[in-house]
């Protein structure tokens, strides 16, 4: 479905305006409804500073960047689905934000979000990528696996590998914006490509909606099911409407690559496996995805990708290669160390708890994944993953030697 | 409502049956009566503000029901919703309100002079008395689609009517967003203040969007009438004290709504109102008086008996434990209350009630004397 990203449809509509000034009611609201165009909404109109939402208690990075003048130029504008900046800001407004994480505040609801706002989004993406410019920058794509040097960690420590990342059909809305119906035509197209995947990749697909007891208890058993969100960083942005309707779960027979089905995005597609085989994961990972966009051209569909944003998802903070690989990696001497964190930072890793993110480390084992998402290939964020893992690792030897460790240089962000 | 609306042509790309929602896990009223046919029919309309059908049914889609209880499953954006989308309101009013027709009419009756007796309900059983209904102001949308200047104008209405209530009904207006901690404080104790609504039933409906900008209560000096703005409303509006005297509630309750109608009247503003559904709220079965008339009552032996459930029917009173809908009762102390809202008028319904629990702490009173309760059986009312 071809869409213009100049074609921004301004929805200014012809009715009188009720301005408030001060404590004071002006006298009267006027109603034209002649003036009014057919199918356009006819609503009481304030000017944009009687609607501008107070973020004086906000810290996300929505808040941080939009001014009220920024708001005033974006209010009246959608895209050409009809997705409006207070959409977009919505769940932004709504949670004002996390002591100790700055939230992103925004979501997009079609591909066309990012041009239409990009006076707002651009800042926003600047601030969480750490100085991507997408007014000038490129983002590269790189899934030749074969580039991967080494990617096989000491099993004594690593207990599990994992990559994922999300995909976006393009011509369809995104999950805080689809319609009943374009969610169900997500699932089809995608449940379709997928039942052409062949030999390690065969698999088989379960809706939420239909899945049965047991099936349910096994997908639970294996830790891959799925459920619907409760954070409300997520329900405010309205991507959990009409649940379970439209959303599944496929995997491979041998549980080593897993796609979810309109959950936060189109698709997260995640290849896993126990033990220290990053390089095998990140491979699987590069074909399955491959595999899986050449069949949906097949059938005159491709994903949502430009280069100055990479792969488009549904959060700025997934833009680019909207990828995470991590390790579950014991670390019990290293992370007691207080240099820890600024390790971390250097290498550009971040840790979560085994439970994913916003929980807590347990028995020492943590997850230890890559903090960039855009302005690196795919390639580029597995390789810093693999070696700092590997310099963890060797520092968690040393520790338990009786030897020092080092504080590596910080390495390079935009390479 | 801003996730559904602005989509409402671009969804006219997919027919009726690629949109229509999967209802067949549901049990709640818009279920029960949306058909596809309906939704044919009804998707490519709008309220002349721009709320769509499937804006009306998010909150039921969302959820399914509830095992015990049959919960509406649809709101209203506007006033013109009830009007636009009469296919779809009309069974769920004639359903929700005990057969209530589209061409019945609605009395109102805001004299509390109509009400007989009421005011010696027995204090050592009746722990207190409380009357709340709401309103909306013509012309603004409603919570589930009001935009935040929208909202902040029905606060700064709100504000300037109530400011100007006098004698036992001056109070003060306390916002949300800038309530000092001693404020807050305060009003938790005084069981005023309200919080973010946690339900899934209102948050999947838009209600809470850009929490707590433009919410606040408002409460006169004496704390025995309270306003809360921005809710699940534009206004919600409740008189209540200890004690049993239901009939000096009312009459507070009647004379400070009509002062609060004819201070929005001077400024040019009038309640939704219209004679077939009498006041217009959100939600469906707020429709007609939107009243519930209730008291905490000591009723440990009756609601024992066999026969509570009937008598409650037959009295048309309903039982919900003291924190409110949801809840358990606690110690025996029930809070009762009348069950319709549509298709009688204020004063019939606190009548009802007065009787109802007149009768009820009767029967309390001989059980505890170990006397048989046979001949106090009422008839359905």
């Amino acid at each position: 479905m071809a869409s213009s990203f100049t074609r921004i449809l301004s929805s200014k509509r012809n009715v009188g305006i009720l301005s408030l000034v001060g404590g004071s009611v002006a006298a009267g609201f006027l109603l034209h409804r002649e003036h009014v165009t057919a199918g356009e909404p006819l609503r009481r109109r304030y000017p944009a500073s009687a609607e501008y939402p107070d973020l004086r208690k906000h810290n996300n990075c929505m808040a941080s960047s939009l001014t009220p003048a920024i708001y005033a130029k974006l209010c009246d504008k959608a895209t050409p689905n009809g997705y409006t900046l207070d959409q977009a800001i919505q769940t932004g407004v709504d949670n004002p934000g996390h002591p100790f994480i700055k939230t992103v505040g925004l979501v997009a609801g079609d591909e066309e979000s990012y041009e239409v706002f990009a006076e707002l989004l651009d800042p926003v993406i600047k601030e969480r990528h750490n100085g991507y410019d997408p007014r000038t920058m490129k983002h590269p794509t790189d899934l030749n696996a074969s580039k991967i040097q080494s990617g096989v960690f000491d099993e004594r420590y690593v207990l599990s590998s994992r990559v994922r990342t999300g995909r976006s059909i393009r011509g369809l809305s995104l999950p805080p914006a689809c319609t009943r119906a374009e969610r169900r035509e997500v699932e089809r197209v995608v449940v379709d490509a997928l039942s052409g995947l062949k030999e390690d990749l065969t698999g088989k697909y379960y809706s939420l909606t239909l899945m049965t007891e047991q099936e349910q208890q096994q997908l639970i058993d294996d830790h891959f099911l799925f459920d619907k969100p409760v954070s409300p960083l997520l329900t405010c942005a309205g991507m959990a409407r009409d649940w379970p309707d439209g959303r599944g779960i496929w995997h491979n027979n041998e549980k080593t690559f897993l796609i979810w089905i309109n959950e936060e995005d189109h698709t997260r597609v995640i290849s896993m496996e126990k033990g220290g085989n990053m390089k095998r994961v990140f491979e699987r990972f590069c074909r399955g995805l491959k595999e899986v966009e050449r069949l949906i051209q097949e059938r005159g569909w491709e994903f949502m990708w430009n280069e100055r944003l990479g792969y488009i998802l549904t959060c700025p903070s997934n833009l680019g290669t909207g990828l995470r690989a991590g390790v579950h990696v014991k670390l019990p001497r290293l992370s007691k160390d207080p240099r820890f964190s600024k390790i971390l930072d250097n290498l550009r890793l971040q840790k979560r708890g085994t439970g994913g993110v916003d929980t807590a480390a347990v028995g020492g084992v943590f997850d230890i994944s890559n903090l960039d998402r855009l302005g690196q290939s795919e390639v580029q964020l597995v390789q810093t993953v693999i070696d700092g893992v590997n310099y963890l690792i060797e520092c968690e030897k040393r520790l338990e030697k009786g030897q020092d460790i080092k504080v590596p240089a910080p390495i390079k962000q935009f390479k | 409502m801003p996730f559904g609306n602005t989509h409402n042509k671009f969804k006219m790309n997919y027919s009726a049956e690629q949109e229509f929602p999967d209802l067949s896990q549901h049990n709640n009223h818009m279920a029960k009566v949306l058909t596809l046919d309906m939704y044919a029919q009804l998707r490519d309309k709008e309220t002349p503000s721009g709320f769509t059908l499937d804006d009306i049914i998010q909150t039921g889609v969302d959820n399914p029901g509830h095992p015990f209880i049959m919960t509406v499953g649809c709101v209203a954006g506007d006033e013109e919703t009830y009007d636009v989308f009469k296919d779809l309101m009309d069974p769920v009013i004639e359903d929700r309100h005990g057969g209530y027709k589209p061409s019945d009419k609605h009395k109102t009756d805001l004299n509390a002079e109509n009400l007989e007796g009421g005011d010696d309900l027995d204090p050592n059983y009746v722990l207190s008395s409380r009357v709340r209904t709401g309103r909306s102001i013509r012309g603004f949308c409603l919570p589930p689609h009001c935009s935040r200047g929208e909202r902040r104008a029905i606060e700064q209405l709100s504000i300037e009517a109530l400011d100007s209530l006098e004698g036992d009904l001056k109070g003060k207006y306390y916002a949300l967003k800038n309530m000092t901690e001693e404020e807050q404080q305060q009003l938790i104790d005084d069981h005023f203040l309200f919080d973010k609504p946690v339900s899934p039933l209102l948050l999947a409906s838009g209600m809470a969007r850009d929490w707590p900008d433009a919410r606040g209560i408002w409460h006169n000096d004496n704390k025995t009438f309270l306003v809360w703005v921005n809710e699940e409303d534009h206004l919600r509006v409740i008189s209540m004290q200890k004690g049993g005297n239901m009939r000096e509630v009312f009459t507070r309750f009647c004379t400070g709504l009509t002062k609060i109608e004819d201070l929005f009247k001077n400024r040019g503003h009038e309640f939704m109102w219209n004679e077939h559904l009498g006041y217009v709220l959100t939600c469906p079965s707020n429709l007609g008086t939107g009243l519930r008339a209730g008291v905490h009552v000591k009723l440990p032996n009756v609601s024992k008996h066999e026969k509570f459930g009937e008598i409650l029917k037959r009295l048309r009173l309903q039982k919900r434990g003291t924190g409110g809908v949801d809840t358990a009762a606690v110690g025996g102390v029930f809070d009762i209350s009348n069950a319709d809202r549509l298709g009688f008028s204020e004063v019939e319904l606190v009548q009802m009630v007065v009787d109802g629990v007149n009768l009820l702490v009767n029967m309390e009173k001989r059980l505890e004397a170990g006397e048989a309760i046979n001949d106090l059986m009422p008839e359905q009312k």
